[in-house]
């Protein structure tokens, strides 16, 4: 495998602060607490899923939040966002409502999706989650129609798909990509290339680690960023989505991370992976973005100790009764299964 | 007798285009996709210059790529419009799977009926002139399996116009299957009325007491072909029009079979798990135990891949005088 990514894919590099110079406190500061609720979110569901409270999967994506928070804030409730299997910190990215998470992984009628998802089916369109789903790159070509929808419904909304390293060696992706240059699609492509497929390293699956090479075959304008470094997403994205909005049609950006668990539940999977150790882990747990942009801030004199601990205790008392609340809901009625198979949707 | 100030002529093809036609100058959020659209030979009479009439911006052709061309069309259907793919022949829609069956079927269901992919897919059936297993597939069976499509196969000139434009203002994923062999049929039809796709259901088209027939899409047309020619040698066939697939109502089936206790199935696909075995079994499922004065016979095609020389072909794909001949064997004493 020829190592395009360098530094980027090396757990030993970007331990340091990241660069905040182009922001202000609050919107760092926004940025700080979405990331560390979202890592809150998936440390109770670990916690839950090796328990038993949690009887289905759980897909985590410790480690890669900036990536989601970063995309976010340069997104309107009207966009069109598309997950897949992995997909929690895409939607608590733009909801912060953990409580509607939990009631959801746990099969509770008051969960995003009425209890009918679980974890890798996750709905919240009226914030722009227009759906997660675990075929793996099956919604890829669905955020190109929903941007190409909004060209012909005249509105600057796009869409938006999160794609893993792994989703780009299934075909449709390629065609996906083709066909929103030559529709002109305003939808952004989100590589989140934590270098696994599953148990599988990057390097036994693909001749280059970096995906951005696709974007360059179908002439879609790209950006390569450091995934742990929210503000560099942040920044990225800021500008596509802007050139999006404009109607240059699509863009893509490609998010270099680490997955701390492994594909599926808490465990590490050091024993499964292929080219997984946890010296690996451990060095990328140093990488950590939530640690870089508190550090950060911390060197600023924008944020401390005292308000870390503060926070932390609030987001620990507030997911603890949310997760309360949700474990004690009501099941589906006996009759969903039936019930939604066809549209109850008035349009 | 029709009045020729509001009824039109129609071929079957042709029906189809005015359905287009109407739902693009009526709804703005409906477009077309799908390959050859700018060119409609692949599809004979049924999309002719409707690129010229409605821009190319909302008859769109497309890349080769059957697969993402169907799962933008479910993903702009999720943003409100009301998208037709086209898939000129349904061998090729089975790139289309994924959007299809994982994603359009499901999303209603996964996401507690807050999702509604109203997108509909016209797969066609396109088979004969020695073309072979892979431009000669009828997969209805395959989809009406899928909880969560509607499956619609019309066989007559109002069907083609009527269903086309119910499946696209239905809410719901609908495979909408045509077949090439039936575009030449004519029939005069009065102006549009819009259907609500979920009440329809099978039809009775011809009125008999002997047997009851049982079919859909070109095997309808069999049918009431098989039922003209029986008349005249006095027997009295019942024709019963599938036409929706999934979700199935037999009802009117079993109703058919209490007045006449003769049952044959006809079937454009093949025999073995095909959509004929539905039909028996959820009539057999209600019938009382007498009911059939003879067990139900099926006519499907042979359990193989179509072949290509002309003899076999000729020999593979049911004719009237099978279904004759098929009604006279289960009528004998």
């Amino acid at each position: 495998m020829i190592n395009e990514l360098k530094d980027l894919s090396s757990p030993d590099k970007f331990h340091n602060p990241i660069s905040i110079k182009s922001h202000d406190l609050k919107s760092l500061y926004k940025m700080l607490e979405s990331m560390i609720l979202i890592r809150k979110a998936e440390q109770q569901l670990a916690l839950a899923r090796k328990n038993g409270d949690i009887g289905g999967p759980v897909h985590l994506g410790a480690g890669q939040e900036a990536i989601a928070v970063g995309i976010s804030q340069s997104l309107q409730k009207t966009d069109r966002v598309f997950g897949a299997h992995r997909s929690h910190s895409h939607l608590l990215a733009l909801n912060p409502d953990f409580y509607r998470l939990f009631a959801e992984v746990l099969g509770k009628e008051t969960g995003f999706s009425k209890g009918m998802g679980g974890s890798m089916h996750l709905w919240d369109q009226p914030n722009g989650f227009y759906g997660s789903a675990p075929i793996v790159a099956g919604t890829v070509p669905l955020a190109v129609g929903a941007g190409m929808a909004a060209k012909m419904q005249n509105k600057n909304d796009i869409g938006v798909a999160y794609i893993g390293d792994g989703a780009v060696e299934e075909g449709i992706v390629h065609e996906s990509f083709n066909l929103a240059k030559v529709q002109n699609s305003p939808v952004l492509f989100v590589i989140e290339n934590n270098m696994f497929a599953s148990h599988m390293h990057i390097s036994l699956r693909q001749p280059s680690d970096m995906i951005s090479r696709f974007a360059v075959a179908n002439d879609i304008p790209y950006k390569l960023v450091d995934g742990n470094d929210v503000v560099a997403v942040s920044n990225a994205t800021e500008e596509l989505v802007k050139d999006i909005r404009a109607g240059n049609g699509p863009k893509l950006i490609e998010c270099v991370t680490y997955r701390w668990y492994g594909h599926v539940d808490w465990r590490d999977d050091v024993d499964v992976g292929v080219k997984r150790s946890m010296d690996d882990i451990e060095n990328w747990k140093a990488r950590d973005p939530i640690l870089r942009l508190s550090n950060a801030m911390k060197s600023a004199n924008m944020w401390d100790a005292e308000k870390e601990i503060e926070l932390n205790d609030k987001l620990d008392s507030e997911i603890k009764v949310a997760w309360e609340k949700a474990m004690n809901d009501p099941y589906p009625a006996l009759d969903a299964t039936l019930k939604y198979v066809y549209s109850k949707v008035v349009r | 007798m029709n009045n020729s100030a509001t009824f039109k002529k129609y071929t079957y093809g042709t029906a189809i285009c005015s359905a287009f036609e109407y739902l693009l100058e009526n709804y703005p959020e409906v477009f077309v996709i799908g390959q050859g659209l700018w060119s409609p030979w692949y599809v004979g009479s049924s999309m002719t210059d409707l690129d010229k009439k409605f821009g190319v911006d909302r008859v769109i052709d497309t890349p080769v790529s059957e697969s993402a061309c169907t799962g933008a069309a479910v993903g702009a259907s999720l943003a409100g419009m009301k998208p037709i793919v086209v898939q000129p022949r349904m061998d090729f829609m089975l790139y289309a799977m994924d959007a299809v069956v994982n994603q359009a079927a499901n999303w209603s269901s996964m996401f507690g009926g807050q999702a509604s992919p109203g997108v509909t897919i016209r797969g066609i059936i396109n088979r004969g002139g020695e073309q072979g297993a892979q431009h000669s597939q009828a997969l209805h069976a395959w989809f009406a399996h899928i909880p969560g499509l509607r499956v619609v196969m019309p066989s007559t000139v109002a069907d083609a116009r009527d269903l086309m434009i119910a499946s696209v203002l239905c809410n719901d994923p609908v495979v909408y299957i045509d077949d090439r062999w039936l575009y030449d049929q004519e029939d005069e039809l009065s102006s549009v009325v819009e259907m609500d796709l979920t009440t329809q259901k099978p039809l009775v088209t011809q009125t008999g007491t002997d047997i009851t027939i049982v079919a859909s899409g070109h095997a309808s047309f069999l049918a009431r072909e098989t039922s003209i020619q029986l008349k005249k040698e006095y027997i009295s066939s019942e024709v019963i029009d599938i036409r929706v697939l999934n979700p199935f109502d037999a009802d009117v089936i079993v109703e058919s079979l209490i007045k006449t206790n003769h049952l044959l199935v006809i079937d454009s696909g093949w025999l073995s798990s095909g959509f004929s075995a539905e039909v028996i079994a959820k009539v057999m499922e209600r019938l009382p135990v007498d009911c059939l004065k003879k067990p139900p016979v099926r006519i499907a095609l042979p359990d193989a891949p179509a072949p290509t020389s002309r003899v076999l072909e000729k020999a593979y794909y049911t004719s009237v005088n099978d279904v004759i001949n098929a009604v006279k064997n289960i009528l004998k004493n």
